[in-house]
């Protein structure tokens, strides 16, 4: 029997195990979106702006693993995608974006709704495919998921024209994607280990700098117990950020621009740096060339083209995070005695580390104002650090990395890479469909939160009980600390009016709440956490707080700016 | 520094894209791209020119590799290799230079292919010395236009560009 294009995409994703899209109607859709009527084993969140439907999609697959799908229209519709597919992009994020397209013959005659989304996404997609036969549609979709799971994950966009979605085909969906030219290098070269663990026997000063791939291949037990098994302190990127629980010993906080001083001294001080799915990002290296002065340097990635990007590395292994601490641990285990010794060889270290840990620990200055980073400490006593969170991008993404101690992978979504404003409240809906029994919530700013405000809709539409915190400075804040230290205190463009969250939420039928001094920190956070219902926290804190300690641009990382 | 590098692509719209897109993106240079359909029409050959340091090299050969419709990537520095150009010189022809020009083209090997009553148009291959060598040698006579394809290149020998090799490439190269 043939079945036709949307018939076919419907039961591709089924045979992909696909439970839930994120999706926006349109023209071009119209075919699958009947398709997709009373197909209730597809969980189907309408939201509000294509933006927003990538986004979740994006925190549906940092939350739980799985790829994460949206789908959208042609023209507007797709180029709405561009920003929360560059964002998935930069963080290596599984998910399959589906835009339609219009009809085959008018594709490049300037249609109405017609964008070369294809051309437009290629740079910031994985991989990317037209779909111009719906013979092909099967194999096409087996393969952008594949592709955006394996190796180093990433965004995958297929793009169906409308006469695709209602021609006509033999539908068997392919077991297998085979793709000659695609083969992911998972295992790590055994010769390359094993000179890495020879210089880690013989480092004094070793420090593990682990970053998304932890999370991507989910190495966070084998990480720790890596680091448990040689006494090797940690010390992670923002995307790294429970990689390792956040109140483990060993643990030195993030590095970089605001990250803690302990963690930029034992990079600056350090013998060895084992690098792991990290990938030197401008904001954790500082200077480069006074990143590690005194380091040999191992990096383990999936992707080749991260290693000797920014740094030059002596033992590079290319592999999947997780097999090599397993190959690593192996080694570890068949030589219980020599690896003993090596608690004995970095205590000195690992005092001086203790002690700058002690001296410099991440602190605010306590005053009568209403300080951030306090609402931050204590959304992580209130949740016991169980919540699921994410941020947008800012201050109070650099707070929440500081002050929420992650203590589990895939518990701190965040767009690390791109930077996007405006990525947590729709990741923190796409998270919590995931998980619709846990605490999800969105650290955010006044500027932050207003770029997909109208994504309350949709929490409010689908009962998703997502809480967003806005740290509420009237400021867009990082920009405003910069302005104050770099451009003496001009304060151009960053001022910011902002409408009375609370009457929004409550006009788009979610619930509104305010603090505005210390007292009321825990009782309003309490209420929040315990209804059932969206929420937004509207937070009025200390407008002129800056995130310390500081990195200033282009400086190393010994250079930093203390509270 | 100035390197040749050949590909195995997937013949396939939009992979030529991808590929010049991957060096506008991240400033690599081109100086020539040559492609056309290999042997086997589901493969491509492209050979392509590029410049730059041992680290930017090393990015390009990685990030070509990275693409998923590249199926091998060859960099010709560390390979003996054989490397050809085409040129279509369009030169002034009077009856005076004529002769000159006859002969040039004889000792060069090349070829008249088109004749006007006041130019020939000349076809040269080689490599780029002596593309080079002829083209300064024919200018003072007065070139109207010129063409050239870019070089396409071959590894001398029994050594081949074959398929199926790219995850040796990856996995190898990259871990040292």
């Amino acid at each position: 029997m043939k079945r036709t294009g949307a018939q076919i995409f419907v039961e591709s994703l089924k045979a992909e195990g696909i439970d839930t899209i994120f999706c926006y109607p349109g023209g071009a859709t119209l075919n699958i979106t009947d398709a997709l009527t009373d197909i209730s084993e597809i969980n189907q969140v309408v939201v509000r702006h294509e933006q927003a439907a990538v986004h979740a999609a994006d925190g549906y697959a940092r939350a739980s693993g799985k790829v994460g799908v949206a789908l959208v229209t042609s023209g507007p519709g797709a180029t709405n995608t561009v920003t929360g597919i560059a964002t998935a992009c930069m963080d290596s994020i599984p998910i399959v974006i589906f835009s339609c397209q219009v009809n085959t013959m008018l594709i490049g005659n300037d249609a109405f709704q017609e964008a070369d989304i294809v051309g437009i996404t290629r740079p910031c997609t994985k991989h990317s495919y037209l779909v111009r036969d719906v013979k092909d549609l099967a194999k096409i979709i087996k393969e952008a998921f594949h592709i955006a799971a394996s190796g180093r994950p990433g965004p995958v966009l297929v793009d169906i024209p409308k006469d695709v979605s209602s021609a006509l085909a033999d539908f068997k969906y392919p077991e297998k994607a085979l793709i000659r030219s695609y083969q992911p290098t998972y295992v790590g070269h055994p010769g390359q280990i094993k000179k890495a663990m020879r210089l880690i026997l013989h480092s004094r000063r070793p420090v593990l700098y682990t970053g998304g791939g932890v999370i991507l291949s989910n190495a966070s037990l084998e990480l720790t117990r890596f680091a448990e098994a040689l006494s090797i302190p940690v010390t992670n990127t923002l995307m790294g950020l429970g990689g390792i629980p956040g109140n483990h010993p060993l643990f030195l906080g993030m590095l970089g621009m605001h990250g803690t001083y302990s963690a930029n001294m034992a990079i600056t001080e350090s013998d060895l740096i084992i690098a792991m799915g990290a990938r030197f990002d401008d904001r954790a290296t500082g200077k480069t060339d006074e990143f590690a002065p005194h380091a040999k340097i191992i990096h383990v990635d999936i992707d080749p083209t991260s290693i000797s990007k920014n740094i030059k590395v002596d033992i590079p292994i290319v592999g999947d995070t997780r097999n090599v601490l397993i190959q690593m641990l192996k080694i570890v285990e068949n030589e219980k005695e020599t690896y003993r010794q090596q608690h004995r060889n970095v205590a000195e270290w690992i005092e001086k580390i203790t002690e700058w840990k002690k001296n410099y620990p991440l602190t605010y200055q306590k005053n009568s104002t209403l300080k951030p980073q306090y609402v931050i400490e204590r959304v992580y006593e209130l949740t016991k650090g169980k919540a699921i969170i994410t941020t947008e991008v800012g201050q109070n993404q650099m707070w929440t990395a500081q002050f929420f101690k992650f203590l589990k992978p895939r518990t701190c979504l965040t767009s690390g890479g791109l930077g996007t404003m405006g990525y947590g409240f729709p990741a923190a809906i796409g998270a919590q469909v995931a998980f619709p029994r846990s605490l999800v919530v969105d650290i955010a700013g006044d500027g932050s939160i207003q770029m997909n405000i109208q994504e309350l809709a949709t929490a409010v539409q689908y009962n998703l009980p997502v809480k967003v915190v806005i740290l509420n400075n009237g400021f867009l804040g990082m920009v405003r600390q910069w302005q104050e230290l770099f451009y003496e205190k001009r304060y151009t463009w960053t001022p910011l009016h902002s409408p009375d969250f609370v009457k929004v939420a409550e006009a788009y039928g979610a619930v509104g709440l305010r603090i505005e001094n210390e007292k009321e920190v825990d009782k309003v956070l309490k209420e929040a956490f315990k209804n059932k219902r969206p929420t937004f926290i509207d937070v009025h804190v200390n407008p002129e707080e800056c995130v310390y300690p500081m990195v200033p641009a282009g400086a190393s990382l010994k250079e930093m700016l203390l509270v | 520094m100035r390197h040749t590098i050949s590909l195995l692509v997937e013949n396939e719209f939009g992979v030529l894209s991808r590929i010049s897109g991957l060096f506008s993106g991240r400033g690599f240079n081109i100086e020539s791209l040559c492609v056309a359909e290999s042997l086997d029409p589901t493969v491509s050959t492209m050979t392509i020119v590029t410049t730059g340091n041992d680290a930017i090299l090393e990015q390009i050969l990685k990030q070509l590799n990275k693409l998923i419709n590249v199926i091998k990537v060859v960099d010709f520095s560390e390979i003996d290799y054989v490397s050809r150009e085409m040129v279509l010189v369009k030169v002034n022809a009077e009856e005076k230079t004529r002769p000159e020009i006859l002969r040039m083209v004889e000792i060069f090997r090349g070829k008249i292919v088109d004749v006007s009553s006041r130019s020939y148009t000349i076809m040269i291959t080689g490599d780029e010395a002596k593309l080079k060598a002829f083209i300064s040698l024919i200018k003072p006579l007065g070139i109207k236009e010129l063409v050239r394809t870019g070089p396409i290149a071959m590894a001398r020998g029994e050594r081949m560009l074959k398929i199926k090799e790219k995850t040796d490439i990856k996995g190898g190269e990259s871990n040292g």
